[in-house]
C-alpha cells in the first residue's frame, strides 16, 4: 500500500507538470502536448530553483497554484468523489466541498512534488481519435533501477481546453480512493461532517507547513 | 505497513498470539460494512498494532539508514535484492503465459549477476530490458481467482486471501530463505527491509498529507494498485469511468446490473472475478471495437 501511496509522490511532479501559461496554449493544444509541456515547464522551474529544493512548501503551493491549478476540473472530481451523495447535497455544501478538496489536493500534490528528483519522463504517443472528447494521457517515470511508475491522467475537451479529472498513479485512481473515504464520512457523520473533516485536515497541514 | 514484501517470518509463537488476542480484544471498533473488507474491525487493530512498531522501531532504523548512507550504497543494495527477486519474477511472467517477459527477466539475471557484479550494478535496465512486477498472487490473479476478502497481516501489511497464498509461495521460494548460514539470512532480511521501508520514506509522508483515513486510504490504494498489477497496467476500463460531462456523476450515473453494492461503496471496480487474461492483441482489437463504434460504421 505505501507503495503504491510512493507513486503518488512520482506523480506529484509530474501533475505539476500539468501546467503551462493558459493563455499560450489555445484550446485546441492536444492533450497529451499540453501535459508534456506542462510537465516540462515546472520540473524545469523546480530545477532552478533553489527554495522549492531545499523544501519550501509555501514556495511549491505556489508553483502549484499557477501552473497545474488551472488544468484541473476540480469540479468533476469532487463531484466524483462524492458520488451518489452529491444530488443530497445543497448548492452551499457543494461549494464548500469543491474549496476543501481542491486545497487538499493541491496540499498533496505539492508535497509530493517536494520530494521529486532527477526522474526522467517517458510521454507516451496518445492513442485516441482526433474527435474523442474523453482521453486518457499515459506518462511513464522511470527512476534508475526500479520499474517505472506509470501517471495516467484522465482528461475531457471543455469549452475553456482540456482538463484532467482524475490522475491513476500506478493503476490507483485518486478519485476512486477518495470516494471510498468520502462515503464512509457521510455515512457516519452526514456531508457536513465531511465537510468538518476536510477543513480541519486542511488546517493541520497549513500548521506543518507554516512552521517550516 | 511496514515491511512489504519483506518475506520475513515472524518465527515467536508467543508474539503471534499476543497480537492475534490484542486484535480481538480491539476488534470491531469500526466497521463500514465494505463487502471487500469484512474483517475489517480485526484488521484495523493489526494496522494500528503495525503503525506503532513502524514509528518506534522501523522508520527511525530506515531514515536513519537513508540519512546515514551514500546513495549509491543504498541502490547497489537495492539493485542487489531486486536482482535475486528477478529470478521469481521470471517464472512467474512465465507462468502467465508470457514468453518474451519471461526472458527478458532472465536475461536481466543473467546479465546483471555477472556483468552487474553480483547484481549491484543494474546495466540490464540501461540495455533496454525493463524491470517488471510480478509474483505469485498476481500469477494466481491472472488465472482468474478473485481478491478474496482484504487482510492486513501483522508485520507484513496489506494483502487480500488470494494475495497471501501468494505470499507463502513468494517465501517458500525466496532465495534469501533458502541462504545458509542462518546469521547470512537474516542480516539479508534485515538490510532487505529496512531498503525497502527507506525507499517508502517519502510515500509514507505523502499518504499522512493525503488520507482522511491512512487505513481506508491505504487498503484501497493496495486493492487497486494489486488490479493494475495483474493486468500489468492495463486493465479494463472501469464500468464506473466516464467523463464528467456525460451526467452529473460521469459514469456512475448508471451502475452496472448487479453491481449496485460495489457502486454503492465507490468501489470502482467491476467485479472481483474479471476476466484473467488481457490478450496480446489488445491494442488490436480495441482499436477495432473503436472503429466499429464509430458513428458511421456499419455494423452487422
Amino acid at each position: 500500500m505505501l507503495k503504491a501511496t510512493k507513486r503518488f509522490v512520482t506523480a506529484g511532479a509530474a501533475v505539476v507538470g500539468l501546467l503551462v501559461a493558459p493563455a499560450t496554449f489555445a484550446q485546441e493544444t492536444a492533450p497529451d502536448v499540453l501535459v508534456k509541456s506542462v510537465t516540462l515547464e515546472v520540473v524545469e522551474i523546480i530545477g532552478k530553483d533553489k527554495d522549492i529544493q531545499s523544501g519550501n512548501q509555501k514556495k511549491i503551493v505556489e508553483l502549484v497554484e499557477a501552473k497545474v491549478l488551472p488544468h484541473f476540473n476540480f469540479t468533476a472530481m469532487t463531484r466524483l468523489a462524492v458520488a451518489t451523495n452529491w444530488e443530497k447535497s445543497t448548492a452551499e455544501q457543494k461549494k464548500q466541498l469543491i474549496e476543501e478538496f481542491k486545497t487538499l489536493l493541491v496540499r498533496t500534490y505539492s508535497s509530493a512534488l517536494s520530494a521529486y528528483r532527477d526522474q526522467k519522463f517517458d510521454f507516451r504517443p496518445l492513442r485516441a481519435k482526433p474527435t474523442d472528447t474523453d482521453v486518457t494521457v499515459l506518462v511513464r517515470i522511470s527512476q534508475g533501477g526500479r520499474e517505472p511508475v506509470t501517471l495516467e491522467y484522465d482528461m475531457e475537451k471543455t469549452p475553456s481546453g482540456w482538463k484532467a479529472y482524475d490522475v491513476r498513479v500506478a493503476g490507483v485512481s485518486l478519485v476512486a480512493n477518495y470516494r471510498t473515504e468520502f462515503a464512509n464520512e457521510i455515512r457516519t457523520n452526514g456531508i457536513d461532517g465531511l465537510v468538518k473533516v476536510l477543513v480541519a485536515k486542511n488546517k493541520g497541514s497549513t500548521a506543518r507547513t507554516e512552521k517550516k | 505497513m511496514i515491511l512489504v514484501n519483506s518475506g520475513s517470518v515472524p518465527r515467536c509463537g508467543g508474539f503471534a498470539v499476543l497480537v492475534v488476542a490484542m486484535a480481538f480484544s480491539a476488534g470491531c471498533a469500526t466497521t463500514n460494512g465494505d463487502s471487500r473488507d469484512p474483517f475489517e474491525g480485526f484488521n484495523r487493530s493489526i494496522y494500528g498494532f503495525n503503525q506503532s512498531v513502524d514509528e518506534a522501531v522501523v522508520k527511525p532504523v530506515s531514515k536513519a539508514y537513508k540519512d546515514a548512507l551514500p546513495q549509491i550504497v543504498q541502490t547497489g543494495v537495492r539493485n542487489f535484492f531486486s536482482n535475486i527477486a528477478d529470478i521469481f519474477i521470471s517464472v512467474n511472467n512465465l507462468l502467465q503465459g508470457k514468453v518474451i517477459d519471461a526472458a527478458n527477466d532472465g536475461m536481466r539475471f543473467a546479465l546483471n549477476t555477472t556483468i552487474g557484479g553480483l547484481g549491484v550494478l543494474d546495466w540490464a535496465t540501461e540495455m533496454g530490458l525493463e524491470k517488471h512486477n510480478e509474483d505469485f498472487g498476481q500469477t494466481f490473479g491472472r488465472w482468474g481467482v478473485g481478491d478474496g476478502p482484504y487482510i492486513v497481516w501483522p508485520l507484513l501489511g496489506s494483502s487480500t486471501a488470494r494475495d497471501s497464498v501468494g505470499g507463502l509461495v513468494d517465501i517458500r521460494v525466496d532465495p534469501v530463505r533458502n541462504h545458509e548460514p542462518i546469521v547470512a539470512r537474516k542480516s539479508m532480511y534485515i538490510t532487505r527491509a529496512v531498503s525497502k521501508r527507506a525507499d517508502l520514506l517519502d510515500a509514507s509522508r505523502i499518504l499522512e498529507e493525503a488520507a482522511l483515513d491512512k487505513y481506508v486510504f491505504e487498503r484501497d490504494a493496495y486493492l487497486q494498485r494489486r488490479r493494475n498489477l495483474i493486468y500489468d497496467g492495463s486493465p479494463p476500463r472501469d464500468a464506473a469511468r466516464a467523463a464528467p460531462s456525460s451526467g452529473p456523476l460521469g459514469g456512475l450515473q448508471k451502475p452496472p446490473e448487479g453491481e449496485q453494492a460495489a457502486w454503492e461503496y465507490g468501489a470502482a471496480r467491476t467485479s472481483n472475478g474479471y476476466a484473467p487474461k488481457t490478450p496480446r492483441n489488445y491494442d488490436a482489437v480495441l482499436s477495432a471495437s473503436i472503429q466499429a463504434s464509430a458513428p458511421n460504421a456499419k455494423s452487422d
